[in-house]
């Protein structure tokens, strides 16, 4: 079972608490873009082995989104934080790089 | 004005711990910002309570003051004041990015009585609930519905649902709380 810690609430959720929202940290291309940037903001979605960071809603808690890092081999999670960022926060980073200094990054 | 009634007007069961609808209590919604001083006076108006911290409730000496999300709180007042206490409050909001609403009669209440009352819910819902004390609230599942409940002491959890769901609440609560299902 995985089970997130809701930067809001401040309380474990487990995962049937939350509802998942795919990968974070997307960057949009609308009206004015390429059709390739348009179709890549659209349909294509990392799916690694190893670490992710993805959206999550506090579904029957807060209702809040908020963001995880979390590694979808061994189901670690390196840490949740606020939806109100563009990019993963250092101390999350650092977080992931402790356990795997050989990590290219998270782009 | 029509005759209000609660969802399951008072139905009551009696397992190992006893359950029972609570009958009319005034609910009413209040989003907002939680750290203005504004709403910290509407709230002790209210209530009487302070605003509570994250995952916490208050109690004062007209009701309680319950944290359901970084801008909601959940106020429990008394069923016929909800009305006044809203048009109270939204008067004393009415320049803060603020919104006050009653949901009274859109809600179901539930009381569990008894020693296990911690254990009867746990069967129900993904949240720890040995770690609920008096004062903390927690905002869950029970089973298929979404719920939230708090501790009015050691022996007594209050649930609360929507009232649309109010039969199933009873129901899979009557279940738990069946005799012969104690876990310990």
């Amino acid at each position: 079972m995985l089970i997130l810690e809701c930067p809001y609430c401040g309380v474990m959720a487990d995962e049937t608490d939350l509802h998942g929202g795919g990968e974070a940290h997307l960057k949009r291309f609308g009206p004015g873009s390429s059709d390739d940037e348009f179709e890549t903001y659209l349909f294509h979605r990392k799916n690694p082995k190893g670490i992710h960071f993805e959206r999550w809603r506090h579904v029957s808690g807060c209702g809040k989104w908020f963001h995880a890092a979390r590694n979808t081999m061994t189901l670690e999670v390196y840490g949740t934080y606020s939806a109100q960022t563009y990019e993963p926060p250092k101390a999350i980073i650092n977080a992931v790089k402790k356990k795997h200094p050989e990590w290219e990054g998270w782009t | 004005m029509s005759n209000a009634v609660s969802a399951l007007q008072g139905a009551s069961f009696d397992g190992y711990c006893k359950v029972d609808e609570a009958g009319l209590v005034g609910m009413i919604t209040l989003r907002g910002d939680l750290s203005s001083a504004a709403v910290a006076k509407a709230v002790k108006t209210a209530t009487g309570a302070d605003i509570p911290g994250q995952g916490e409730i208050t109690e004062g000496v007209k009701g309680r003051a319950g944290w359901m999300s970084p801008d909601e709180l959940l106020l429990i007042v008394d069923h016929a004041e909800a009305p006044n206490v809203v048009d109270a409050a939204s008067k004393a909001l009415a320049n803060e990015h603020a919104l006050v609403v009653n949901v009274s009669d859109a809600r179901a209440v539930f009381r569990v009585t008894g020693a296990a009352c911690r254990e009867v819910i746990a069967k129900l819902t993904p949240a720890d609930t040995s770690v609920m004390q008096p004062g903390m609230l927690r905002r869950t599942r029970i089973a298929q519905i979404p719920a939230a409940f708090y501790l009015e002491d050691d022996e007594t959890a209050v649930l609360v649902c929507f009232r649309s769901v109010a039969q199933y609440a009873f129901d899979i609560l009557s279940d738990a709380a069946k005799r012969g299902g104690e876990v310990v």
